[in-house]
């Protein structure tokens, strides 16, 4: 592997991160992360869509009238979609029928129409598709932190195994019923941005408006 | 002046350069809360007021001392009722033998049921104060800013807004959110747009709802269940008193009736509102706004009626003297930092409050009680109400000005 190749693979996942960084993609992030094993599938499947969403969109870039590029990428992405959705209905259904129409919405994540209006517009089709496979890395990292936060502290288990013992089955532990609700992916996001952003100074955003400096002084008593 | 010099031959120790520099916020804490700090403001326009924001955050804290011993005695009082109905002469945890240490059970005692509710209240209040604290504490040394005394009234706002059956793990992790998540991430004291005391309570709320509501929370004894006069009310069925008969408007005023520790007594309330509206620290607009909204939106229903709902004939002064509101009205919708600025824009936010609450309680029916995410709510709209508000003020007087 180059190390252009690594770098388009790898950035995304702290730097570039499609999630924290861009904040793209908090829909499904919310949504399917109540349990791990569905975010599993979920990060698996948003990574298909993305990296050969890329890769076919790369390929006909120089073929593309701009005017209508963007319903070209669109019948690409849905085609895509359809496809991993049917994949699941016939190979996972019980999953399938919890991420229910979640998978079909992985047509609108803004990161698979982002990385291919940003990337594989402009870039060959080999990048472009590890550039699809390190954004849906990025977002995999993300969704499975979060995952394993609400599952674990919400009802006390992961990947279905029982880790902390519920009260309601004799056990000690009280589930959190916040980590249970969406809201709570947002805290955790949040709390996410704010790690990553103390340890790297440069994702900061810049203030709109900044206070002026305290002008005090010491005044006679 | 004795302490005046130890702070000042301390002062050099925790400056810049000094061994203990990074406890500075510290320092400044303590010598602030004795002393007026001599500092002042040179640049822009100020009017000096002689009170500070430590002494406005003081005065609400000990406005709030009326709610909390009232709320003390009041939960002895529900708690050793409730006993005597039951027959229990313990209540058999930890509590048990610092309550036997130095009173009984009796429910006739006025000392029997404030020691009880003391020895109930106390942890909380210590818990959520400590742990709270050394969030606050942390924070400002980390990002140097100063200690703000703020965390007095958040604390003890918190701990009189939950149950008296919390666990106080739970009301450590639920003041932890308030006062990381409701104000430090934004920047602390002033930067924060939602109460942290609301916040932490909302926390929990959420997430252990079976211990934050329901019917087994509002008496700490266990095995008691009890519906509160509110959800009683939702049910279409008088509100009742600790012996189970029928609920008196003066009882709920007095706050004889159980909920959660601080917010029962109308009248305790009423004494710190009357602090706070002497020394002009809370918004009188606010509080009136709020009491308004309430009365028209609950006379408006009234008058409505329903013949599936009970509560839409609830009248405003019931609604006054029940659940939080008297103390959301007073103590959490006045917090000049989350609430509207502007003149206007405080009557319009108290208003706003005043609507949701009656609208959160009688027309939703998953909450019998609204003030706390009417008060949220409101903070919400807060920055938005001001923007509007100046913006209207600017477009008014750019028209005065057509030549």
């Amino acid at each position: 592997m180059s190390t252009d190749v690594k770098t388009i693979l790898f950035k995304p996942i702290v730097a570039e991160n499609p999630i924290t960084l861009q904040i793209l993609g908090i829909c499904s992030a919310l949504a399917v992360t109540t349990s791990l094993r569905v975010t599993i599938v979920m990060c698996v499947a948003l990574t298909v869509v993305v990296a050969f969403s890329n890769l076919f969109i790369s390929m006909v870039r120089s073929y593309m009238p701009s005017s209508i590029r963007i319903i070209i990428q669109m019948a690409i992405i849905a085609s895509l979609v359809i496809a991993v959705d049917q994949f699941l209905q016939a190979f996972a259904y019980e999953i399938s029928k919890q991420l229910s129409v979640f998978v079909g919405l992985i047509i609108t994540n803004c990161i698979v129409m982002g990385r291919a209006e940003a990337f594989a517009m402009k870039n060959p089709p080999l990048p472009s598709f590890m550039d699809g496979i390190g954004n849906g890395l990025g977002y995999s990292c993300v969704l499975l932190i979060v995952a394993t936060m609400r599952e674990l502290f919400g009802s006390g288990s992961l990947f279905g195994i029982e880790i902390l013992p519920l009260v309601s089955n004799g056990g000690w532990y009280q589930g959190n019923g916040l980590m249970l609700l969406a809201p709570s992916a947002f805290f955790l996001i949040g709390f996410l941005i704010w790690i990553v952003r103390s340890r790297r100074a440069e994702q900061v955003e810049k203030s709109e408006f900044r206070l002026a400096a305290h002008t005090t002084q010491e005044a006679a008593h | 002046m004795g302490l005046r010099r130890i702070l000042d031959d301390m002062a050099p120790h925790f400056e810049k350069g000094g061994r203990y520099e990074k406890w500075y916020s510290l320092y400044e804490a303590v010598d602030t809360i004795f002393y007026s700090p001599s500092k002042v403001t040179v640049a822009g326009a100020h009017v000096r007021d002689g009170v500070d924001l430590k002494r406005i955050m003081i005065t609400v804290w000990f406005a709030a001392f009326p709610a909390m011993f009232y709320g003390m005695y009041n939960l002895g009082f529900q708690s050793t009722t409730a006993m005597a109905n039951m027959g229990l002469s313990t209540t058999g945890d930890w509590h048990a033998p610092l309550i036997e240490m130095l009173s009984s059970y009796d429910p006739n005692s006025v000392w029997d049921c404030f020691w009880y509710g003391a020895v109930y209240y106390i942890p909380i209040y210590a818990v959520v104060f400590i742990v709270g604290g050394f969030w606050e504490v942390l924070f400002a040394t980390i990002r140097k800013h100063e200690i703000n005394e703020g965390f007095f009234v958040t604390s003890i706002l918190f701990s009189l807004i939950v149950p008296p059956d919390i666990p106080l793990w739970q009301a450590a992790l639920g003041i932890t959110f308030g006062v990381v998540v409701g104000k430090e991430v934004f920047g602390g004291t002033g930067k924060n747009f939602l109460n942290p005391a609301l916040t932490g309570r909302a926390f929990l709320f959420f997430a252990y709802a079976p211990q934050m509501s329901g019917d087994a929370v509002w008496t700490a004894v266990d095995g008691f269940s009890g519906a509160t006069s509110l959800s009683q009310l939702a049910a279409g069925l008088p509100a009742l008193n600790a012996t189970g008969s029928e609920l008196t408007w003066v009882d709920a005023f007095i706050g004889r009736e159980q909920g959660s520790i601080g917010e029962t007594s109308t009248l305790a309330i009423m004494i710190g509102a009357v602090i706070l509206l002497i020394t002009r620290i809370a918004s009188w607009r606010i509080m009136l706004g709020v009491f308004l909204g309430m009365t028209a939106f609950a006379t408006l229903l009234n008058m409505i009626g329903s013949d599936t709902n009970a509560f839409f004939a609830t009248p405003w002064y019931w609604h006054l003297v029940l659940g939080g509101f008297a103390f959301g009205m007073v103590f959490m919708a006045t917090d000049p930092v989350s609430a509207a600025m502007t003149n206007t824009g405080k009557w319009v936010f108290g208003i706003l409050i005043g609507v949701m609450v009656v609208m959160i309680r009688v027309l939703n029916p998953a909450y019998p009680e609204g003030m706390m995410l009417a008060i949220l709510f409101a903070n919400l709209f807060a920055p938005l109400i001001d923007f509007v508000v100046v913006r209207a003020n600017v477009k008014r007087r750019a028209a005065r000005n057509v030549i």
